[in-house]
């Protein structure tokens, strides 16, 4: 079959690769750009463990074709951190016990983090609803929430915190 | 720094400190099998079975052979040579790799197709074509048992000797029984009460978020194979693959990576992890083999199909005199239940719960359907879901029968603290338990006389708009397998191992045989390590899951991992700390009756100032041992448990049912376990939520059908339910401790009691809410629809 | 859990796309939000030779008020529908409805056009746009065409759209004052198709009901607008007795597929019982 170039920015980084129209976003993530935080946990769309970041949006990556991301912005779980300092969503699940097996956390930090910048100052149904598109297996979700919380308030500090000179 | 302090350093036992392992899963950095590319790799998919039962006319290859990238296509005929198309279960049966001119359930693997990637394996998968011949399909475990019903297992004709004993029929694998049955016969008969119900745990999956797979690589230079694998128990595995495939132990690595949920889902040998390997050593190459969902929910080990019936024996003032259960138990086409060789029910005899009584006899018959293979599974701790629902649910029913609250009825009969150690009439020697303290403490906290005034008041009211229910469940359930004379895996007797090594600089790194899947092994075995060595727990590297590293273990299934393990390290870590006392005795010149420990040092007694830290005894251990003593620090022990360990917990649970729509709203639900000394309170927290969550997943929506014809149904996440954040309840968590006696450390294992114990907290309050209409049981899963049927059969509906 | 190979087509105009219709014939599907389509693709239930993105077409997007209609763009996702100021102004019962669509990351891809076009029972917008008595403007190569709601669908998976058009724009009038509404629907989870789901748009006058409209999803090989109920309570108070008989009435329609959701007769007690929350939710809403 005959491939095509899609060009587009992950996590910053300008990418550019042949691929079949055929191919998942997931599996151009994972395969060819060693990007594996993004997992695989069905094929109906239900598990949200595949989601990314695309254009300002959270998407299901299993759930679009590469093709589709010509000049999209992606981000993934391996791009949350900068600078090597986490993430205020990654401090969170750390801090508040939000991850066991770890297979559904990127998804979960992906989608936290946007679901935070649409909804800065959440009550703990609108986390739930926010975060209803991530099953998780081993944690019940209360501690998801927590640290959805925990981020949520991380994220408004810091956005009080005096502009060091 | 004092001592408070030191101690508070260490971050060990007892302390919520947070998980060592999380820093790669929270920045995608988690390894696991999928993740794995090796160069060379070639990618495996699964021709599979739309039938049920059928004799297989012939397999067509050349379409798929024809595409581009795909480079072999292997049936049950390409096995055969290898004597592989067949392989042993762990229950004493066989079950075919590559079904052999005859399927046996739907979704079963037939052929498998070798590509360069796994966009062009599936394409080949489609392409090969199957030609079958229909035979009748057996779905009813009873039916299966009738005289004239369809021979299923071909292969077995004429072996009326099965692992377990006779086989009185085709379709019949075993009968086993515990217990004493005349004693038993004999308190029914004159019981002045007798309670009788029916009670179904019907099937359900795991379903952990990654499904199962492998990397099979076969180096043809060296001959050695080396397997990434999504395993729970990578050292049976390893033994298994060499007896199977000749390759010498020694050259056989299994490699159990990082592992996105087990819950029992993962302990057997599946044919794609054999097909995955027979083909890398054909070819010489690295292949991948992974699932997907659907295979996963169709294939692999599924939990439960228990079809029981329970009885008991009481007086008038509902003093439970026995106990009787027959079980018919759904083991589908192949026994793969992953149990314990001498246990084809597993633990199941561990259902006469918390109670004492005196007599008691359980029968359980295996038989064999058309569907896949497996029934333990989904933190069960070996058939205790089952064990315990029948007990719980039967009390109930007893209660209800005499007019009995359900929390009085349960203080009556429960094993008083002063009867531990506690045997059964099974036989258990339980450990510890205090029951009645900690159901007070839940009915306080509940305030259980209101809810009942409450549920009162709204029985009485014809217009309020939903029934409430109160479930209660007292459990108690058997972990931690198990000793050696009893509990073996294809032989290897359920012991589990721990390797401890300081280093001259103070840290250490320590292997067990046991492998988390998210349980947090790497965080909580070090606490153990850091209060018996006094060393931060923070620099003890905890490895697991690697053979070729790792002292022989049986693996982390049915919450053995704290309680065999855990006792190993613990062991382990004594025989370390024992030579750092010689060490710090020759040190400081005293003897070692002058020494005291005290948190990370050995101290002289009456003298503060002289002591030695193990940080520093460490590196004397490499250079300045005495004479006559080996120099390092290190020691591994191998730990036979002498018993299982007994955790509990009380449970209660609110709902509120819609009578409109049958929905149930948990509105309450609070969680008290006893799992003896606990580890790190934050972590079993964690494990009590999402045991409790799937348990609130089996109890009201999860349910494996097959129609007619063998058709499996609900096998996607479309149907099979899996709760998002918005459904799943909040959970209370409470504790009483109650040590283990006979544990290094008194702890018992904590992770599959909420699974336990929930699922039937959800049923009795489903019960009790229709309680006062006559309703003794209610069949799982409690669905808005079955509910409404329910509630339409009592005229409550529009 | 692999789809099957495709030429794919990414045309930037309504034409451009009409004509890569006609071109491919049968053997060509539109991918728009695509959740519907690639599951069915990677399930190998839909083989398409060809897919035709409509995502960088600009026509199809946008929600706007032109002459006192409210145009919705075909490929407006529900998250736009959901936090668009204008349709909770005017046409509150979209995004009260979009909010029990699907899931969030759903959300950000399934459109309103797609979930209409595909003739799926189980979606939710084919009732709403019947209560709410839209227009769906089409585009063929003749050029366009209007098709009411009530008369665009015609059984499952078949709707008045011919292989060569596609779906431009959704049009319905905004909500005079005091309007009541509301969508109950019944699902056994987030996510999940409805078990039943009733859509009621409402007026009051007085204490009688001057308008009512009852579009009822997934117990029907279509959409349905319940408009035999809906005769029963126009001109007359609310009562209990009259819910009584407009429950009859909806059930009395009703022909669901059974499923793993529950039976027929479930299925057809909960249009009847989702439609008296509905209105009793939308009564609530028009004081």
């Amino acid at each position: 079959m005959s491939k095509k170039i899609v060009s587009m920015n992950v996590n910053g980084k300008k990418v550019e690769e042949a691929v079949e129209s055929r191919t998942l976003l997931v599996h151009f993530l994972r395969e060819k750009m060693n990007l594996t935080g993004a997992h695989i946990g069905c094929e109906t769309s239900h598990c949200g463990a595949c989601t990314v970041d695309i254009d300002g949006e959270s998407v299901k990556s299993c759930t679009c074709f590469a093709v589709q991301c010509e000049g999209s912005e992606v981000l993934t779980v391996e791009g949350l951190a900068q600078g090597g300092v986490l993430h205020a969503v990654q401090e969170g699940f750390y801090q508040e016990h939000g991850l066991q097996c770890g297979f559904c956390t990127p998804g979960m930090l992906v989608r936290a983090y946007r679901f935070l910048k649409d909804n800065p100052n959440p009550t703990e149904d609108e986390i739930r609803v926010g975060m209803s598109g991530n099953l998780c297996r081993c944690t019940g979700y209360q501690n998801i929430v927590k640290a959805v919380q925990y981020a949520a308030k991380k994220l408004r500090e810091d956005a009080h915190k005096p502009v060091t000179a | 720094m004092n001592a408070p302090d030191r101690k508070a350093a260490l971050q060990g036992m007892g302390d919520s400190r947070l998980r060592k392992e999380d820093a790669r899963f929270i920045q995608g950095k988690g390894n696991y099998v999928d993740d794995i590319k090796l160069p060379g790799m070639v990618h495996m998919d699964i021709v599979r079975s739309p039938l049920a039962h059928a004799r297989i006319k012939k397999i067509n290859k050349e379409k798929a052979l024809a595409i581009p990238g795909v480079i072999a296509v292997l049936t049950a005929d390409d096995l055969k040579p290898l004597k592989l198309h067949w392989m042993p279960t762990l229950a004493g049966d066989v079950a075919a790799v590559l079904a052999d001119e005859k399927v046996h359930f739907q979704m079963q693997e037939v052929a498998v197709v070798l590509a360069d990637d796994r966009y062009i394996a599936a394409d080949g998968v489609e392409a090969v074509e199957v030609e079958y011949e229909e035979l009748p399909v057996v779905i009813d475990p009873f039916k299966a048992l009738e005289k004239d019903a369809p021979v299923l297992r071909e292969d077995l004709a004429g072996k009326t000797e099965g692992a377990h004993g006779q086989r009185y029929h085709h379709n019949h694998i075993f009968t086993w029984d515990a217990g004493d049955k005349e004693a038993t016969d004999a308190a029914f008969k004159s019981a002045p009460v007798t309670v009788s119900e029916k009670l179904l745990y019907p099937r359900v999956h795991p379903c952990p978020l990654e499904t199962c797979g492998a990397v099979a690589s076969f180096d043809p230079v060296r001959g050695e194979l080396t397997t990434y694998m999504t395993s729970q128990a990578p050292h049976v595995v390893r033994t298994v693959v060499s007896m199977l495939s000749g390759i010498p132990e020694s050259k056989v690595r299994i490699v159990s990576p990082d592992i996105g949920g087990g819950f029992g889902n993962k302990v057997g040998v599946y044919p794609g992890y054999v097909c995955a390997i027979v083909s890398s050593i054909v070819l010489g190459r690295p292949v991948k083999w992974i699932e997907d969902r659907i295979e996963n929910l169709s294939s692999t080990a599924f939990a439960r199909d228990y079809h029981m019936t329970g009885e008991l024996a009481a007086t008038a003032d509902g003093k439970i005199l026995g106990l009787r259960t027959h079980v018919i138990a759904d083991h589908g086409a192949f026994d793969a239940c992953a149990d314990p060789t001498k246990f084809p029910a597993g633990l199941f005899h561990i259902c006469s719960g918390s109670y004492d009584i005196p007599a008691a006899h359980c029968t359980v018959e295996g038989v064999y359907t058309n569907k896949a293979p497996g029934g333990v599974a989904y933190r069960c701790s070996f058939r205790v879901t089952e064990a315990v629902y029948l007990i719980e649910r039967m009390v109930d029913v007893l209660a209800q029968k005499l007019n009995m609250d359900k929390a009085e009825i349960r203080k009556k009969n429960f094993i008083r603290k002063e009867q531990f150690p506690y045997t059964s009439a099974f036989g258990f020697e339980y450990d510890s338990g205090d029951y009645h303290t900690a159901l007070d403490k839940v009915l306080d906290a509940v305030d259980y006389k209101a809810l009942r005034a409450e549920q009162a008041a709204k029985r009485a009211d014809p217009n309020c708009p939903t029934l409430m229910g109160i479930g209660l469940v007292t459990f108690t359930e058997v972990v931690g397998a198990g000793p050696t004379k009893m509990c073996d895996i294809l032989g290897v007797g359920m012991f589990d191992s721990c390797e401890i090594r300081v280093h001259p600089t103070g840290s250490a790194i320590a292997r067990m045989g046991t492998i988390t899947q998210g349980q947090g092994h790497q965080t909580t075995y070090a606490q153990i390590i850091a209060t018996e060595l006094g060393i931060p727990s923070e620099v003890i590297q905890v490895e697991e899951g690697d053979t070729s590293t790792a002292p022989y273990g049986l693996g982390t299934y049915g919450s053995r991992s704290t309680p065999v393990a855990g006792a190993a390290i613990a062991m382990a870590a004594r025989k370390i700390h024992a030579k750092a006392k010689k060490l710090a005795a020759h040190l400081l010149e005293v003897g070692e009756n002058d020494l005291e420990w005290e948190i990370d040092r050995f101290k002289v007694k009456g003298n503060a100032e002289k002591f030695k830290t193990m940080s520093e005894i460490a590196w004397a251990a490499y250079n300045k041992p005495p004479a006559g003593m080996e120099p390092g620090l290190e020691a591994v022990h191998y730990y036979d448990p002498p018993n299982f360990t007994f955790p509990f917990g009380i449970y209660l649970c609110v709902v509120d049912i819609d009578k409109g729509t049958g929905e149930t709203k948990i509105r309450r639900f609070y969680a008290l376990d006893d799992c003896g000394t606990r580890i790190n309170p934050m972590i079993i927290e964690g494990q009590i939520h999402g045991g409790l969550t799937e348990g609130f997943a089996v109890a009201m929506g999860q349910l494996l059908s097959f129609d007619a014809q063998g058709n499996i149904q609900g096998n996607t996440l479309m149907d099979y339910f899996l709760p998002t954040a918005v459904e799943t309840p909040h959970w209370e968590t409470d504790f009483t401790v109650t040590p283990s006696p006979h544990h290094p450390i008194g702890a018992k294992g904590v992770a599959e009691s909420p699974h336990v114990g929930s699922i039937p907290t959800f049923t009795a309050a489903m019960v009790d809410a229709f309680a006062h209409l006559g309703v003794t049981h209610l069949e799982m899963p409690h669905t808005a629809y079955r509910i409404w049927k329910e509630l339409k059969a009592h005229g409550l509906t529009h | 859990m692999i789809p099957p190979s495709f030429d794919y087509h990414c045309p930037t105009s309504v034409s451009e796309a009409v004509s890569l219709l006609s071109k491919f014939g049968g053997e060509a599907k539109i991918l728009a939000g695509g959740h519907s389509l690639l599951p069915m693709m990677k399930l190998r239930f839909a083989e398409p030779a060809n897919l035709i993105d409509i995502n960088k077409i600009p026509e199809l997007r946008g929600i706007s008020e032109e002459g006192g209609v409210i145009k919705i763009g075909a490929m407006t996702t529900e998250n736009q529908i959901l936090f668009s100021d204008l349709l909770q102004k005017k046409v509150p019962l979209l995004p009260e409805a979009a909010k029990l669509i699907a899931d969030p990351q759903v959300r950000n891809r399934g459109t309103i056009g797609g979930d209409i076009a595909h003739g799926d029972p189980a979606n939710d917008h084919p009732a709403i746009a019947m209560a709410l008595d839209a227009t769906f403007v089409l585009q063929g190569p003749g050029g366009q065409r209007k098709v009411k709601a009530v008369d665009f669908f015609h059984g499952t998976y078949m709707t008045d759209m011919a292989e060569d058009e596609i779906m431009v724009s959704i049009e319905v009038a905004p909500f005079a004052s005091k309007t009541g509404y509301a969508y109950h629907k019944l699902k056994r989870k987030t996510g999940d198709w409805a078990t039943a789901a009733a859509a009621v748009v409402l007026k009051m006058s007085g204490n009688k009901v001057s308008h009512v409209a009852i579009g009822l999803t997934n117990v029907a090989p279509t959409a349905l607008r319940a408009t035999a109920a809906e005769q029963l309570m126009i001109g007359h108070e609310i009562t209990s007795e009259l819910m009584d008989r407009v429950a009859e009435s909806v059930r009395a329609i009703c022909d669901p597929a059974e499923d793993l959701r529950g039976d027929a007769e479930y299925k057809t007690a909960m249009a009847g019982e989702m439609t008296r929350r509905a209105i009793a939710a939308a009564i609530a809403r028009c004081q």
